[in-house]
């Protein structure tokens, strides 16, 4: 179940940022941009932050996905094509080697809601 | 009050991560070290892999072992009979080395002997096809392992740690008489998206295509000493 580590490794870089604030503010949503080619499940990784962020600076917060496509670009034909993962790579006219990926390999915290109410009495 | 703000971030989810690994590979650069990420589905043969090439690397080089295991040390066991330092690093549940781990491991090699001295860090990864592609741990190059009775498949199914890999060792290729398989279909579907792996069929049993293998952990350690020196002299030349 991978997408825990990718939860802990979300939540670890959240809280970099989280702590380089001046005043610790309440997270509301965090926006996530998951390319279809990489190794994260949209739906494993909703469910993982769920859990991990109870009792955390985290808790409450809603993750929201947005999920890419495969995009590459093939030089030879000098076109984007899709690729079908799992069946064909390759570029569909030419079979060049898929080399030049232009969507689908991100993952990206794309950016953060929150209030400037505190977090904490102690803030 | 409260007041809805929006920070734009637009940095990788995996950014702690990245710079665990980066910092990991100062280090390497700073000893002088080639980092290698050894990578595969469990049971593809990585330890087997080792225990054929270590009599012969540690020859040439001075050579330590990072081994990520679920649970028990018994890789690491299998590996201490070269007298090498086999830093073994339970991972518990997780699926696969990530930066940090690998800094506990560095720190050890740095802790229990002396790192300058050392050439090659062989991280051995938890199998598992799917995830330690994405976590970098500070290697300079990843190399992935797949076995012929794993099937041709495999590669379009797992893609991204296959066009993560700079080398490719396809293992086990001594059974391929035994099965019906195809190793220019797994080349092949490799190359669909990976042009420029290093792509090595062996077999750690019989020791076939041990030596191209060897030759390009040579080469590789060639180039990595090499780009090394480069930027130790660049630093050097701002102080």
């Amino acid at each position: 179940m991978h997408e825990t580590d990718m939860t802990k490794a979300l939540i670890l870089t959240v809280k970099d940022w989280w702590e380089s604030q001046s005043e610790r503010c309440a997270v509301s949503k965090v926006y996530l941009t998951v390319g279809q080619f990489t190794c994260v499940e949209p739906a494993s990784l909703q469910f993982a932050f769920e859990v991990q962020t109870q009792n955390t600076f985290l808790e409450g917060a809603q993750l929201v996905i947005q999920e890419t496509p495969l995009i590459a670009f093939c030089h030879q034909c000098q076109r984007d094509y899709h690729p079908e993962i799992g069946i064909q790579y390759a570029c569909p006219t030419c079979h060049s080697p898929m080399e030049d990926i232009r969507s689908g390999r991100e993952l990206k915290i794309d950016r953060i809601e929150y209030s400037e109410a505190e977090y904490a009495p102690n803030c | 009050m409260h007041q809805t703000v929006d920070a734009a971030l637009g940095i990788n989810l995996l950014h702690a991560n990245q710079a665990g690994a980066d910092h990991n590979r100062a280090h390497f650069d700073q000893w002088g070290i080639t980092c290698l990420n050894l990578m595969s589905s469990p049971g593809a043969g990585k330890t087997a892999l080792l225990e054929r090439s270590l009599s012969t690397l540690s020859k040439e080089f001075k050579v330590a072992v990072i081994e990520g295991d679920m649970t028990t040390e018994l890789d690491a066991e299998r590996l201490r009979q070269f007298n090498i330092p086999v830093i073994a690093i339970n991972t518990g549940r997780s699926c696969h080395l990530d930066a940090k781990m690998v800094a506990g491991g560095i720190h050890r090699l740095e802790h229990d002997y002396n790192p300058n001295t050392f050439d090659l860090v062989l991280v051995e990864n938890v199998g598992n096809l799917v995830c330690p592609a994405e976590f970098e741990v500070g290697e300079h190059a990843k190399v992935a392992l797949l076995s012929v009775t794993e099937g041709e498949d495999k590669p379009l199914k797992y893609p991204v740690m296959f066009q993560e890999a700079d080398c490719l060792l396809i293992t086990k290729i001594d059974l391929v008489p035994y099965l019906e398989v195809d190793v220019s279909r797994i080349i092949a579907n490799v190359r669909q998206m990976n042009p420029h792996a290093a792509i090595l069929p062996v077999s750690a049993k019989t020791g076939e295509g041990i030596d191209a293998w060897h030759e390009w952990v040579r080469s590789q350690h060639q180039t990595t000493s090499a780009r090394q020196k480069a930027g130790l002299a660049i630093e050097g030349h701002h102080h």
